[in-house]
């Protein structure tokens, strides 16, 4: 075996002998394939696909950055891949149907949308057990922990609200009414506001995080497209707080955001039906899942360009990336 | 509109189903009114009252066995609307209650609807044939209520016989006709032969096509009345003489795209694929089905849905269930919206620009405001796998899309007084 041969075997194998430089992995969940696909950060070349529980979809970094917490929503549980052998290594009990979830900030509960039961259920990762769980709206989805650790929003499609959970009670402090079908939340970096994403209602609502009221919001105007193409779902807001990626499902486009004016100031085409996203760790790329087109998109963030798609599996759903 | 009773077949309820309803509402009322207590939450209103009213019909022994129409069809999807509303009332104070009243005839509907509008109801989900509905609607005492229809496809309630107060939450059959040709256009089919059942209600879906052929420019080569026996295939050998039947009322139509036939009852419809002279697909009552719901359907999280109500109903969901699903929510969402709990200010508001109501099709569904239908998409399944779904890509509209589905607003005949 040639020196040439080895290092190409390497690069299949996973990451034994990758470099710093060569570092970035990107994790791509498959929701119709049950499968994580890895992708190499710097060549986006597929270096493994796992197999994994029934329907994946949120994927999630953990905050030690070893493992990958996995919504493996039909099998009724989270699945633990552990990023150096990139086998599962445990599963946790989630509750039924887990659909997005998000973590404390000292890595040691996960707080989880049961789709399907109308609650948020909190995990104790080490314990692997359900420590507390708080009722709230129908098809319970988006889930974000604010920066200082004391609230968890989620939200409910079916209810439209975006509930506020204390996490020092577990218990909702605040309902928010936002327009149809909340997807998913975000908080700004410093904390201050909130911004969920409604599908059908065509809008983001920005909600002051303090007095839980909608300080804006945000619609879509595409050329060429009707106002009900446009069907926000993740929102990412970029570590300095300046700029907001909206994508925007149907529309097959990544709104950009000014976050100080809340106006659009681009669109950037995607694949088709993108859904979710995620930062690599610079933020000098966004990586985006398009779900009809089975495949991610690589925003250069800086430009504002979409510079190469590569097809995953069948129905990418989430998207992180390891460094 | 397949595996559908409509106004001729029979529905029949048994004494001790009707108990068990009882049963069931008084168990989910009791549930929502104990949901848990949570911080925030408003005090909790007196509940808005929505009844469903509905006539109870004798059903004929269908000639279709398989997949025989549910005995609560509709209601179950009401009271998922319902569990639904009091979740998200929960949050905001919003108390919901379902009143359900079956009655055996028109004259005991006439009395249920009198009786419930003297007690102060004024939302209500008919699932009514259209003579009746109107029967109701028409009461001097009916002026100031909402009428939600909730599983009629009947054009002319939505044209010459529209009423103020009457809503539509199934598509009309105008809305289904032209979701089917749509799809005929992309496809390039420029063709049909349309087998038409002896039910008035086929006659009326045979309009429809007749009327979305003309207006999509797709020729009707030869209508084809159907006329056969429908019990026969079930006799031993039934099926050759089924097949010999289907074989001769086909054998000398000129080539033609698509088999559209229509029978609403699914008398005979599904015993014509296979069994044509030209081995052509079968398209409308039967074959690929334009409807509002389909059990095959799973997009824009319509698995949810889809999920929730097998649990409760330990059944698929069907069209009716799906109006009536649509009827109930649409009260919870103007309620919602509205932040209003008097039902007089929940009718208007339902009417209004600021409503729209989510029901897992990918977009938002709106009251038209010229003949009270529902706009939405409109799903093209079979049995086993969902085709497509209209408006196609391509058909335009001024403003909104939904709307290249049935009667736009220029042509509407619905001149309500």
């Amino acid at each position: 075996m040639t020196p040439r041969i080895i290092f190409a075997a390497a690069l299949v194998t996973g990451v034994i002998f990758a470099e710093p430089a060569l570092a970035d992995r990107i994790f791509v969940s498959n929701e119709k394939d049950n499968t994580i696909t890895v992708l190499d950060g710097q060549s986006l070349a597929i270096t493994n696909t796992i197999k994994v529980g029934q329907r994946p979809r949120a994927i999630l970094l953990s905050v030690d950055g070893k493992s990958l917490y996995i919504c493996a929503s039909d099998s009724d549980r989270i699945e633990v891949l552990d990023l150096t052998t990139l086998k599962i290594v445990r599963t946790l009990p989630s509750g039924p149907d887990p659909e997005r979830f998000d973590t404390s900030p000292d890595g040691k509960l996960l707080y989880i949308a049961n789709e399907n039961d109308n609650k948020v259920s909190v995990l104790d990762i080490a314990a692997a057990k359900i420590v507390a769980e708080t009722p709230v709206g129908i098809e319970p989805e988006g889930m974000a922990m604010s920066p200082d650790g004391k609230t968890v929003v989620d939200t409910s499609e079916t209810t439209s609200m975006a509930h506020f959970i204390d996490t020092a009670t577990n218990k909702v402090v605040a309902n928010v009414l936002v327009d149809s079908r909340p997807r998913v939340a975000t908080w700004s970096p410093d904390g201050r506001q909130v911004w969920v994403s409604s599908e059908v209602g065509g809008a983001v609502a920005v909600i002051d995080a303090a007095t839980h009221s909608i300080v804006k919001k945000i619609k879509f105007d595409i050329p060429g497209l009707t106002s009900a193409q446009a069907q926000p779902v993740d929102i990412k807001i970029t570590k300095d707080g300046k700029v907001a990626f909206v994508a925007l499902g149907p529309a097959n486009r990544v709104a950009v955001i000014d976050t100080k004016s809340f106006e659009v100031q681009k669109y950037i085409l995607v694949g088709q039906r993108v859904w979710n996203m995620a930062f690599s760790p610079d933020q000098k790329r966004l990586f985006t899942a398009n779900g009809v087109s089975n495949d991610i998109t690589v925003i250069d963030v800086a430009d504002e360009k979409a510079t190469k798609s590569v097809p995953v599996g069948r129905s990418p759903w989430g998207v992180a990336v390891a460094p | 509109m397949r595996r559908r009773r409509d106004s001729n077949s029979i529905r029949v309820i048994s004494a001790t189903l009707c108990r068990d309803w009882v049963a069931v509402a008084w168990v989910i009322g009791l549930l929502a009114c104990s949901g848990p207590a949570l911080a925030q939450t408003a005090a909790i209103s007196a509940p808005i009252d929505v009844t469903y009213i509905g006539l109870k019909v004798e059903r004929v022994l269908p000639a279709f066995y398989l997949d025989q129409p549910p005995q609560d069809e509709g209601l179950q999807g009401a009271r998922l609307a319902l569990s639904d509303n009091q979740t998200t009332g929960q949050f905001l104070g919003q108390n919901f209650r379902l009143n359900e009243e079956i009655a055996p005839d028109a004259a005991g509907v006439v009395d249920a609807f009198k009786r419930r509008i003297a007690a102060g109801d004024k939302l209500f989900v008919a699932d009514l044939p259209a003579p009746v509905l109107l029967q109701v609607a028409d009461l001097p005492e009916a002026k100031a209520v909402t009428i939600l229809d909730a599983t009629t496809h009947d054009d002319a309630l939505r044209a010459e016989s529209c009423r103020r107060n009457v809503l539509h939450t199934l598509p009309s059959r105008a809305m289904l006709a032209d979701a089917l040709m749509q799809y005929m256009m992309i496809k390039k089919w420029s063709s049909i032969a349309l087998v038409i059942g002896a039910d008035p209600a086929d006659k009326d879906y045979a309009d429809a096509i007749r009327n979305s052929a003309h207006k999509f420019r797709i020729k009707i080569v030869q209508e084809i009345p159907w006329t056969f026996d429908p019990g026969s295939r079930r006799t031993d050998t039934g099926h050759y003489a089924v097949e010999a039947e289907v074989a001769r009322v086909t054998q000398d139509v000129k080539d033609y795209d698509l088999l559209v036939v229509a029978d609403e009852a699914g008398n005979f419809g599904d015993d014509l694929a296979y069994r044509t002279t030209l081995s052509r697909p079968i398209a409308g009552t039967q074959g690929l089905v334009p409807s509002a719901w389909a059990r095959p359907f799973e997009q824009w999280g319509a698995t949810q849905l889809q999920s929730r109500f097998e649990k409760q109903a330990n059944r698929w969901m069907t069209d009716n269930d799906y109006g009536a699903w649509l009827a109930v929510r649409a009260v919870g969402e103007a309620a919602t919206r509205g932040s209003t709990v008097d039902p007089a200010k929940i009718g208007d508001f339902m009417r209004g620009k600021d409503f729209d109501l989510a029901g897992f099709k990918g977009t938002k569904l709106t009251f038209r405001e010229w003949d009270g239908q529902l706009r939405q998409p409109v799903l093209l399944a079979d049995a086993r796998s969902l085709v497509s779904v209209s408006p196609q890509p391509g058909f335009l509209h001024q403003f909104s899309e939904l709307d290249t589905l049935g009667v736009d607003r220029p042509e509407t005949k619905c001149h309500m007084p």
